[in-house]
């Protein structure tokens, strides 16, 4: 295959828009992409502080380099999960690109901060490893974000994220989460950063290969706690679906962005409050995060392995 | 060929020379959730590999 611009021995091909580009050239058609969905969603400005969401894995730290290809400077927020060996090597990952970047990663031991990691909190808890893990990344990095004087903060969902999420959340029907299903979550609390996502345009595939291009080392292995997780299926599905007809998950992510912002227009806004014990943003009167370590911490003489 | 899959840290041995494409399908791979790298490059699904070539499969698809 040639690359599309140059007429150069192409390296990456894009399935969905029929094409394949060379390593340079590929840089620039990443880049132009990132700076679209910045631009068009309003995602980062001048006078933004923006801290980015850092796991280790491709997204987030290829998320990081490329704003730093791009001229933007942005830190790092890493929250180490306490899920094992998982955790140790994420968060090596994690600090090993900072260092060799010269960039600032801050990390945070949920751990050590709460007393439990993810899998003893799911253990004595009612919910999922991964619903859990969910609600206290959402949580830590608000308020950890928010008391470090960052207002954006950036993560590193793609279309693929995207697109399984609105799988999901259709086949249930869970209108609160379609709503809330955007590239940009606007701040609607003093203490709510706004969140944005700059790689929604991007597939996984199209992310690791810039990734690989620009020498990012991320941590390949899978978290051991997300095996069976529902998100892994839809993917599946979805790319079962775009190996038939490439440009499957695009249309079906950006139709639902363009037709189904009428049915948000239709919803009143949620009210937010904030919790009566931590003073963090919430709709009910105890926010999900204290309501959920209470019950972690109910019983202290469960098992904590 | 050797052919190693980073996601599983394990190599396997594949048989004659055959293009990306015809590997991937060959080893149960769709196109859309692996790269692939020849000799430490990446390469795209037309190239032909041959026998003394060092192929790398890299699985990229993540989540929970």
């Amino acid at each position: 295959m040639r690359c599309r611009v140059c007429g150069g021995q192409a390296c990456v091909d894009v399935k969905r828009s029929n094409t394949a580009f060379c390593a340079d050239c590929y840089q620039q058609y990443f880049q132009r992409q990132v700076a679209r969905a910045i631009k068009k969603h309003d995602m980062l400005g001048t006078d933004d502080r923006p801290v980015i969401a850092v796991s280790g894995g491709k997204d987030s730290l290829t998320l990081w380099q490329v704003l730093l290809d791009m001229g933007y400077r942005a830190d790092g927020l890493h929250l180490n999960l306490g899920i094992g060996e998982y955790s140790v090597n994420s968060q090596e990952k994690a600090a090993a690109f900072a260092e060799s970047r010269g960039v600032k990663l801050i990390t945070i031991g949920v751990a050590e901060e709460y007393g439990y990691g993810i899998p003893q909190v799911a253990k004595r808890t009612a919910r999922s490893a991964c619903s859990a893990c969910g609600l206290i990344k959402r949580y830590l990095l608000n308020k950890v974000a928010l008391e470090r004087g960052f207002n954006v903060l950036v993560t590193g969902h793609n279309l693929d994220d995207e697109a399984a999420a609105l799988l999901g959340n259709l086949l249930r029907w869970q209108s609160g989460y379609l709503l809330r299903q955007s590239p940009v979550l606007p701040s609607t609390h003093p203490k709510l950063l706004r969140r944005v996502k700059p790689l929604f345009r991007l597939t996984e595939r199209e992310i690791a290969a810039y990734g690989l291009l620009r020498g990012v080392d991320w941590l390949v292995d899978e978290c051991p706690l997300a095996a069976g997780a529902a998100t892994l299926r839809y993917k599946e599905v979805l790319n079962q679906l775009e190996a038939d007809s490439p440009g499957t998950k695009h249309h079906f992510y950006f139709g639902f962005l363009e037709k189904g912002s009428s049915f948000a227009a239709a919803s009143p806004p949620v009210e937010l409050r904030e919790c009566a014990r931590c003073g963090q943003p919430t709709t009910t009167e105890v926010c999900a995060f204290c309501r959920l370590w209470e019950q972690v911490k109910r019983d202290k003489a469960l098992p904590v392995t | 060929m050797k052919v190693y899959i980073r996601q599983k840290k394990s190599t396997v041995d594949v048989e004659g020379s055959c293009s990306v494409l015809e590997l991937l399908r060959r080893l149960g791979y769709s196109q859309e959730t692996v790269l692939v790298l020849r000799n430490g490059g990446l390469v795209t699904p037309d190239v032909r590999l041959s026998e003394e070539d060092e192929v790398e499969i890299i699985p990229v698809i993540s989540g929970g």
